[in-house]
């Protein structure tokens, strides 16, 4: 006699009533977990931008956030405005944190204009700090990162991130050793144009001694994640400098 | 070993010598060249793939009687693609740090053939227990080599061991680099890996002649 389970009729309910189980269960999960998982993400935002300003958990070698337990407190005593500016119109707002940078990059494609361009000022030891956030493509995925700097675009500190970037090579953007590089980088040429910063391979300044070259060392083995931050930045942040040449007219 | 069999004991230490699903079956070499290239990456994948492995033998056991021959495989995907995501979803919640250094290796577990492997030739045809225990040790066999593989890439390729600069600081030129030692560019490059990967499978059965096929 054939099997039970050999049945086509069996095969298909088995099929059906396995889909249905599992796909209840992982829904019933995904919506049980939702509110903990935004919320984890809206903190590691704050972290992010605190690590912009400058505010970290660092130790001698490796980046280390603000604790989770203390983010709010710290983000609400240091950033001082929140800022949004579209088509060269500032406003405030104060949940502007939370606007996704991947998402106004693609809706504005067409038009530059509709682009909201969130810009985080606080106060550190007397002097005005300005974070911003940036987006951008690696070798494998999405990177990004928050970039501080004072009004003259000269970096005070920066935090890069990656989705999938090769562990051991594009990933090391991460790193303190090449973020700290960034810090003291002048993003403006002599004239006070845009220029932005080459992650530079061959820039023969590995302990970056020249900060106004508009160049850091570049990663070995991770040309491609390197050059996805060069163009980050350059296509990102060009995007303020009307901001902060409007900030010196004043 | 006095809690287990000499049968059950044997389900778990086999793996990790003269059966090991790397060096012998020659499975799950795609994630061994993929993350190896730090032996912290390499840490944290052998354990998530036996956390996945462990439960989805004792799940897929469970239901061997069940299962539909004809659809099996697409069962086991299932089974195996819902706990991955479970595990990924519960990490994102409770240990978002963790999960942040995981990231792309949990999805990877899905398409690690061992997994797929020790569905269809153990659990369909052995009791919970038993496919726990090799879930475990075959698990336990890939990470042994994983953490082997990841230790020499990472030292040689880095010069650094789960980040401690063990050698010296290359740009400081201190401890061996003072002597003219460069890292090697080479070794953090997955090709690196099949070579580490082809070398422990040379010494292995050069000492044990029963390994070598005719």
């Amino acid at each position: 006699m054939e099997n039970r389970t050999d049945k086509n009729s069996y095969t298909i309910i088995f099929a059906i009533v396995m889909v249905l189980v599992v796909g209840s269960v992982l829904a019933y999960a995904a919506s049980s977990l939702k509110g903990k998982i935004s919320e984890n993400q809206r903190i590691e935002k704050q972290q992010n931008i605190l690590y912009a300003f400058g505010i970290n958990e660092n130790d001698e070698t490796s980046a280390n956030f603000v604790a989770a337990d203390k983010v709010a407190g710290e983000f609400s005593k240091y950033v001082t405005k929140q800022l949004v500016i579209q088509d060269g119109n500032v406003t405030e707002d104060d949940q502007a944190y939370l606007i996704d940078v991947k998402k106004e990059k693609s809706n504005s494609k067409s038009d530059e204009s509709k682009r909201r361009l969130p810009l985080f000022v606080g106060e550190i030891d007397g002097k005005t700090m300005y974070v911003v956030p940036i987006y951008g493509k690696g070798l494998w995925d999405a990177i990004w990162g928050y970039v501080g700097m004072d009004e003259n675009m000269v970096i005070q500190g920066a935090y890069f991130d990656h989705k999938g970037e090769t562990p051991g090579l594009g990933a090391n953007i991460k790193e303190r050793y090449f973020m700290d590089d960034f810090i003291g980088e002048h993003l403006l040429d002599e004239s006070g144009e845009f220029v932005g910063i080459t992650v530079a391979k061959g820039n023969a300044d590995p302990t970056n001694q020249r900060k106004t070259d508009n160049a850091v060392d570049a990663l070995a083995g991770a040309t491609i994640t390197g050059d996805g931050v060069t163009a980050m930045i350059r296509s990102d942040l060009k995007l303020y400098a009307p901001y902060f040449k409007s900030l010196k007219n004043n | 070993m006095g809690l287990l069999s000499k049968k059950d004991s044997k389900l778990i230490l086999d793996p990790l010598t003269d059966n090991n699903p790397i060096t012998i079956q020659v499975l799950g070499i795609c994630s061994a060249l993929a993350i190896t290239a730090q032996l912290k990456a390499s840490i944290v994948m052998a354990l998530s793939v036996m956390a996945v492995l462990a439960v989805g033998n004792v799940v897929i056991s469970l239901m061997r009687n069940i299962i539909p021959s004809k659809i099996r495989i697409i069962t086991q995907l299932v089974v195996v693609a819902a706990l991955v995501i479970i595990v990924d979803q519960i990490l994102k919640a409770f240990s978002y740090e963790l999960s942040k250094t995981l990231s792309v290796f949990v999805g990877l577990i899905i398409t690690n053939c061992i997994i797929m492997g020790r569905f269809e030739a153990f659990a369909l045809a052995n009791g919970p227990w038993k496919s726990f225990l090799d879930g475990i040790g075959n698990a336990a066999g890939y990470g042994l080599i994983l953490v082997i593989v990841g230790f020499f890439r990472e030292l040689l390729g880095s010069g650094t061991l789960l980040g401690f600069k063990v050698l010296g600081d290359p740009i400081e030129k201190t401890g061996l680099y003072a002597l003219g030692y460069e890292n090697n560019g080479f070794m953090l490059l997955s090709p690196m890996a099949l070579i580490v990967l082809g070398i422990i499978i040379w010494i292995q059965r050069s000492r044990n002649k029963a390994l070598i096929e005719d």
